[in-house]
């Protein structure tokens, strides 16, 4: 009986046919659908971005021609002027931040000098600060309110802005898959945007949600693009890799206060360097009532929060 | 051929009495800079300074003397306005006045709410272009941060550290200056509280959308 069906001549189309016929079709389909947006690729990078080193393995010579290339393409895709460099950390410093609970009213100034300072997009209203309005009496970041909209301070909430913490065990750098983010000598945990794939592990990592991912192409008008931009802070982000505070390092590392501070009306952060002993910074640490958030899972952050009483 | 100014013994005396007088005077900056616990506006305020090597922390200017805008206007169209003691001079100091309410005329409808102070626990008397410490001891307005100190110590020690009160400029006082607020700058000193604010912009950003029953979306 077996042997009579496989030998069994074959007339016409068969049922098994028809099948293959639809089965190539529909992989045919599938094939170019999947292909479709090459279709549609343009070379928004060049083969010179392409085939750029990591930030750490650039010559000075190498570095400078990265600048220049990134000014023009700027120039190209947002069409303002702009000044990139590369401020190096100062030996013998060590960032630290801390804020006053006691003091913050919520009115998030910070989270919009933020915004204009590091060249946010502006559709998101993207800022590394994000204010958590808390119910008085706890401290889980996790039950806050980042959407309050409504005069503050209220009378039975406190307000805790939460933005990189700047970790000395930072579970993000960890988990980057390609290095494309490290821990710089003053502190700074910073992020090579040329580097990042987009993987988007650190951000599950941060237990402080800090890092922000550019699901777009940010938008930012040219008038209200800040041109003095450096390479590991606030230079316009491509579109697809992982961003996050640098404590402003493009300024601080010049000396100057960050834009965060510089915003506060009430006076609530203390900027400064840690290995200092005459600094604020360290008069705070060893004056005031300090924590750190999340403490137990021993990320070590270098920002620290602090009560007046 | 003429010594070297260097091996002449009067230059080298000189010399020396200028690198004695420079260390000296230095060292007296120094000295002077930190006894000077209480800051006054408009002058540098650093304490930790090595005289000349560090840029100054200067405090912004508070208003100064007040004026009372009398209403009227001069023939340039003007508003007259007159120093406090121009009618201060002829009325009678009333050392119970605790509130505005409890004014006949003038100063009505200031919102005062600063404890229980009464009027002339801080406004002086005896002048009234200036202010006056609890000891009696006159004070100029500029000076004012020396009258808010003698009850707030601890906010001012907190401001003398630089853990109080807002700043710009350079947290590196080797690459630059600083500037820094006055009490009166955030603070009304008839009604200190500091006043309630509307925020700006909330994020939008994905991670943290809110639902609709007020937690937070899923990451």
């Amino acid at each position: 009986m077996d042997t009579e069906t496989t030998l069994a001549p074959k007339e016409g189309i068969t049922r098994r046919d028809v099948l293959k016929g639809l089965g190539a079709t529909l992989g045919l389909a599938a094939y170019a659908k999947a292909l479709a947006p090459l279709t549609e690729w343009k070379p928004a990078e060049s083969v010179d971005e392409f085939l750029q080193k990591h930030y750490k393995e650039l010559s000075p010579v190498d570095l400078n021609i990265v600048l220049r290339r990134l000014e023009k393409d700027t120039k190209d895709n947002h069409g303002v002027d702009v000044n990139i460099t590369d401020v190096k950390a100062q030996s013998g410093v060590k960032f630290g931040y801390a804020l006053n609970l006691s003091i913050c009213i919520g009115c998030r100034k910070c989270a919009e000098a933020c915004h204009q300072e590091n060249n946010h997009d502006r559709p998101s209203n993207q800022s590394y600060i994000r204010v958590l309005e808390m119910s008085k009496g706890s401290i889980d970041m996790e039950k806050g309110n980042a959407h309050y909209d409504h005069p503050v301070p209220q009378p039975d909430k406190f307000y805790m802005p939460v933005q990189c913490q700047q970790c000395d065990n930072p579970p993000c750098v960890s988990v980057c898959p390609v290095e494309a983010t490290w821990k710089e000598p003053d502190g700074i945990v910073v992020v090579d945007y040329n580097w990042c794939i987009g993987c988007r592990y650190c951000q599950a990592a941060c237990p402080y949600h800090a890092r922000r991912f550019n699901w777009t192409k940010p938008e930012i008008p040219a008038k209200e693009t800040n041109p003095e931009q450096n390479y590991l802070s606030n230079r316009i982000r491509p579109q697809g890799v992982m961003e996050k505070c640098t404590f402003c390092l493009h300024r601080t590392r010049n000396g100057r206060l960050p834009a965060c501070l510089e915003a506060c009306p009430t006076g609530a952060r203390v900027f400064g360097n840690l290995l200092d002993p005459k600094s604020e910074i360290r008069w705070v640490l060893e004056n005031k009532r300090v924590f750190v958030l999340k403490e137990d899972l021993g990320t070590k952050p270098q920002f620290f929060y602090f009560f007046d009483e | 051929m003429e010594p070297k100014l260097s091996n002449r013994p009067i230059a080298r005396w000189v010399a020396a009495a200028l690198g004695v007088s420079a260390v000296a005077s230095a060292a007296w900056f120094a000295w002077a800079a930190d006894s000077n616990t209480i800051p006054q506006a408009g002058i540098p305020a650093s304490t930790n300074a090595i005289a000349g090597k560090l840029f100054p922390v200067t405090i912004r200017p508070t208003a100064g003397t007040p004026k009372v805008n009398t209403g009227l206007t001069n023939h340039h169209g003007q508003p007259v306005l007159a120093s406090c003691s121009s009618c201060h001079a002829t009325t009678k100091p009333n050392i119970d006045t605790h509130s505005t309410a409890e004014l006949d005329q003038f100063h009505q409808g200031l919102n005062y709410a600063h404890g229980n102070l009464a009027c002339l626990s801080c406004h002086n008397a005896k002048n009234y272009d200036t202010l006056q410490l609890a000891t009696g001891k006159p004070v100029e307005f500029a000076n004012v941060m020396t009258l808010c100190a003698q009850c707030h110590g601890t906010t001012m020690r907190d401001y003398q550290r630089g853990s109080h009160g807002g700043m710009n400029g350079y947290w590196d006082l080797t690459k630059g200056p600083r500037t820094r607020n006055n009490c009166v700058n955030c603070h009304d000193p008839h009604a200190p509280k500091y006043p309630q604010a509307r925020p700006v912009f909330p994020p939008r950003d994905r991670i943290s959308v809110q639902k609709n029953n007020g937690t937070k979306g899923e990451h």
